[in-house]
């Protein structure tokens, strides 16, 4: 295979820069390892789109932080993805802290963040009266945003996709070196060629990097960071963002609303060495919860439907890596993409777009089509709306995702869509099926049963997330024949 | 507020009924037996018949029916009579809205958005399983972690096989079918990991289902790791100490491609929520008077949806109650009176009803359910009026896995003072 740009990797970056591509007059296509979209760091994490003054002002971190918060609320309107902007408050809990909320707000406005104030107990109170009463003084950021980090992934990919981007799925990039018209690939679906790469590969970036550039080694180490989510309450326990003051291992643990009401209380953030270990431990949830509870002394784990891992990729220079690579003309990165590489997406991806087009002469499209609009999600829709759109697409009329109210008109859309679900979790990422208190006890099977009908394929070739992880071992008759295991 | 043009939708029923399970279906022949002719079940799976449609083992009915039926065969009771009273029952649509007025929204395939306005409401809803993520099991999220329900679902309705060596966590009854189910279908079942000292399962489901098939069945132990990053590779078991922490060193490591989680039943309640019912942190259900009815007037609940119960023939006969209550309040026929608390005392769990009407009129007998919070050995139970002891029963043996029931007779209701009633355990 042959291509101008390939991108390697499907995250919220590597979709946003193909998005941005997908503009141009090039033949683009995007390889990702998994079997899905946003299945590394962009499906697991704290999903906060950051005020911006936690970086330190000078650093590429601090201006394309802001920049990407600035373009948060329009992009998302434009893709169709969740976005909501609750504020956010750091607290310290000592005076010895009050200096450090000090530096964050002169941070802040060095970096051009607006709104901020230091605000007291009292006020911090009767903004959020589950906060811990020992509370001193924090951080009141009201631009500080949420959304859904893994929907946004898609709905970038989508866009991407109907503008031509070609997405190969469960093809991961083993080499990358010169050669032929500009890079040659290989990959587990064979060699590939292209005039153009850009690494978006996240926690693997480095040694995509190192393939590229040997004579400048990059470092990543994965920095695992574990969660519990919660069920949606209403009303909410916190509506804003709660970090605690900051450690040098990152922002600590926070207690955040989630687009979709449930609270998240995490992450840990304990350096591993292998970059694709998202296992959860008991220590580091133990850690969690100690932790959570001094924002939120009134903790209560029984609403816990799940708790997960995710991967930062932090880069040992502290700075993210965005740009062409060193000696390698034709070769773009972006490496090092932590927190707030969510938020910085946007920009990250506007930076890095424009400089491979400059750099190769890429003419705009005439036409550059808008993302796919999808119908509001049934549990979002009013009583008028829902009996409206049952009467156009009986679809609706079938919930099969009881607890967060998913019908089967909706699966069977996000199973259709341009980068359409082919997994189970590819469904729960897109329309929430699954996603809720049973964690898909009831609907798993009747979501196996559609993937199995859309795509064609028999039922125990469904999975959950690719690769062998399919749910069915065979059919009762088979297993009976065989007498056993 | 309703626009004009859905207000003109809406449809008055007498009765409505939420769920076609054994729980659904009793309250529905109940109430039409006391002559409710404007009766409505709705039911949102495609067959009546709730769960037991796919507990297929026999066992059900000893009580009620004194036979012994499977699951579908004790169903299929309640269906034929269900339709032998001519019930309309709504399958495929899904009750979307109840508020405390007892308006209710449901949706299906066929018939859209439905709008009632129901004169008593019977929540019958059932339970759901308690997943693996609301235990917190360290781990990764691969592929062959199933709720026993759910694998059950896989192998008796759509006749697949969710693995081939599995661990069960939980020795609840689901768990201990399902370790005899997959045997029989030729998985190897290596172990049925307990995290209690004692089983939450039914005594004659762990000498049919697990001692019949040499399962062994380790008390005091639970999984502490899951392994896999497509399909479960396997999970390592410890022993717990009696805070229930894992006790380093017990470590034991099992291969194995599935994990079935039998760790409990939560009544399924977010529309008795949404009705802005009352509801029992020690049941997870609603709060109810011995007519069963809850905080909420004209509202009704009864089953897996008001407290776990073991045996469906129990569900039953609770719901029975629930329907013909419903049926005396829409007809005008509730009891008045005062009412008085029901409380748990030492050793006990969750008593249901929650309270007791003091008639104005006749009082009825009332039977008590409830768990004990523990296992007792020729314990004595004590109903207490204050500090007055109304009722003493002897008990050989008393264990949270078997609800324990009592009955407390129309005198003794009528001679009560109106102090908060308690029961407890004496030892």
């Amino acid at each position: 295979m042959k291509k101008d740009i390939i991108i390697i990797g499907g995250g919220v970056v590597g979709c946003a820069v193909a998005r941005l591509l997908s503009r141009y007059e090039a033949d683009v296509a995007l390889l990702e390892g998994a079997s899905d979209v946003a299945e590394g760091a962009s499906k697991a994490n704290s999903g906060i789109v950051h005020a911006g003054f936690d970086a330190k002002p000078g650093t590429l971190k601090a201006k394309l932080n802001v920049e990407g918060a600035r373009m948060y609320p329009a992009l998302c309107a434009e893709v169709d993805a969740p976005y909501g902007q609750p504020g956010a408050m750091v607290l310290a809990f000592a005076e010895e802290e009050r200096a450090h909320i000090r530096t964050l707000y002169d941070q802040g406005v060095a970096n051009g963040v607006e709104g901020l104030r230091v605000i007291e107990r009292e006020e911090i109170l009767s903004l959020e009266p589950n906060v811990n009463p020992d509370v001193v003084c924090a951080l009141l950021a009201p631009t500080s945003g949420i959304t859904s980090p893994y929907e946004l992934t898609c709905a970038l990919a989508d866009q991407a996709a109907v503008n031509g981007v070609d997405f190969l799925l469960d093809t991961f990039v083993q080499s990358v070196r010169a050669g032929g018209a500009g890079y040659l690939l290989e990959t587990t679906r064979g060699p590939m060629e292209a005039r153009i790469v850009v690494n978006c590969a996240g926690v693997d970036s480095a040694r995509l990097h190192n393939q590229l550039c040997p004579q400048k080694l990059l470092t990543i180490i994965p920095r695992k960071g574990e969660y519990y989510l919660l069920d949606h309450t209403k009303p909410l326990v916190f509506s804003m963002t709660m970090f605690q003051t900051p450690t040098k291992m990152g922002k600590g643990v926070l207690v955040s609303p989630t687009v979709h009401g449930n609270l998240l209380l995490g992450p840990s953030a304990i350096d591993v060495e292998d970059g694709t270990a998202v296992e959860t431990t008991a220590e580091a949830l133990k850690l969690v919860a100690d932790a959570a509870r001094k924002t939120w002394p009134g903790e209560s784990l029984r609403g816990v439907i799940t708790t997960f891992a995710g991967i930062r990729a932090h880069e040992t220079n502290g700075d993210f890596v965005i740009g062409a690579v060193e000696g390698a003309p034709g070769a773009y990165e972006t490496v090092g993409i932590e927190s707030p590489g969510l938020t910085s997406a946007p920009a990250i991806a506007q930076m890095l777009a424009e400089q491979i087009a400059k750099e190769n002469n890429l003419s705009e499209k005439a036409e550059w089509k808008p993302a796919p609009r999808r119908e509001k999600p049934f549990y979002a829709m009013t009583l008028e709306e829902r009996v409206a759109i049952v009467q156009k697409d009986p679809g609706y009329g079938t919930l099969v995702c009881r607890c967060e109210e998913v019908t089967e008109a909706e699966i069977r859309a996000a199973i259709r869509r341009p980068v359409g679900a082919r997994t189970i979790d590819a469904v729960k990422r897109r329309t929430r099926a699954g996603m809720g208190r049973c964690q898909g006890g009831f609907c798993s099977p009747r979501v196996l049963e559609i993937l199995s009908e859309e795509l064609g394929i028999d039922p125990t070739e469904v999975t959950k997330c690719g690769g062998d992880s399919r749910l069915l071992v065979g059919t009762i008759a088979e297993a009976a024949r065989k007498g056993g295991a | 507020m309703l626009s004009q043009e859905l207000r003109g939708q809406v449809q008055y029923v007498d009765v409505l009924i939420i769920g076609a399970g054994p729980a659904g279906m009793a309250a529905a022949i109940a109430a039409r037996e006391a002559g409710v002719e404007n009766l409505l079940v709705l039911e949102r799976e495609n067959d009546m018949g709730g769960i037991l449609r796919q507990c297929i083992h026999n066992g059900f009915g000893l009580h009620r029916f004194k036979e012994e039926l499977t699951g579908p065969e004790y169903a299929q009771r309640d269906i034929d009579r269900v339709k032998e009273l001519g019930i309309e029952v709504r399958c495929g649509t899904t009750v979307l809205s109840v508020d405390g007025e007892r308006f209710v929204t449901a949706v299906s395939r066929d018939r859209g958005v439905q709008l009632f306005e129901a004169g008593a409401i019977v929540l019958a809803m059932g339970c759901r399983e308690r997943p693996r993520g609301a235990l917190a099991t360290p781990g990764t999220r691969c592929a062959g972690v199933f709720s026993a329900g759910t694998a059950q679902k896989f192998v008796n309705l759509e006749g697949y096989m969710p693995g081939k060596r599995v661990v069960i966590l939980g020795s609840g009854d689901i768990g201990l079918i399902m370790a005899r189910r997959m045997t029989l279908q030729g998985a190897k079942v290596l172990a049925c990991v307990e995290l209690m000292p004692y089983s939450s399962g039914l005594n004659r489901n762990i000498v049919q289902c697990l001692q019949d098939y040499d399962i062994p069945l380790m008390l005091s132990h639970t999984v502490i790791d899951i392994q896999g990053r497509e399909r479960l590779s396997g999970v390592t078991v410890a022993q717990v100490d009696d805070r229930r922490q894992p006790i380093p060193g017990t470590e034991k490591h099992f291969d194995c491609d599935t994990l079935l989680l039998s760790v409990g039943l939560i009544p399924e309640n977010e529309l008795s929520q949404q009705a802005g019912v009352e509801m029992s942190p020690l049941t997870q259900g609603a709060v109810v008077d011995d007519s069963l009815q809850t905080s909420k007037e004209g509202i009704f609940a009864c089953g897996n949806v008001l407290h776990v119960h073991d045996l469906v023939d129990f569900v039953s006969a609770e719901s029975f109650k629930a329907g013909k209550a419903a049926a005396d309040y829409v007809q005008g026929k509730a009891r008045k009176g005062a009412y008085i608390a029901l409380k748990d005392g030492d050793g006990v769990r969750g008593v249901v009803p929650q309270r007791l009407l003091k008639p104005e009129g006749e009082a009825q007998s009332v039977q008590v359910m409830f768990r004990p919070a523990g296992v007792y050995e020729n314990a004595t139970l004590c109903v207490m009026d204050g500090d007055r002891e109304i009722l003493r029963q002897r008990k050989r043996i008393l264990t949270p896995g078997e609800m324990a029931e009592l009955t407390l007779k129309p005198e003794q209701i009528a001679a009560l003072s109106g102090a908060d009633v308690t029961v407890c355990v004496k030892q």
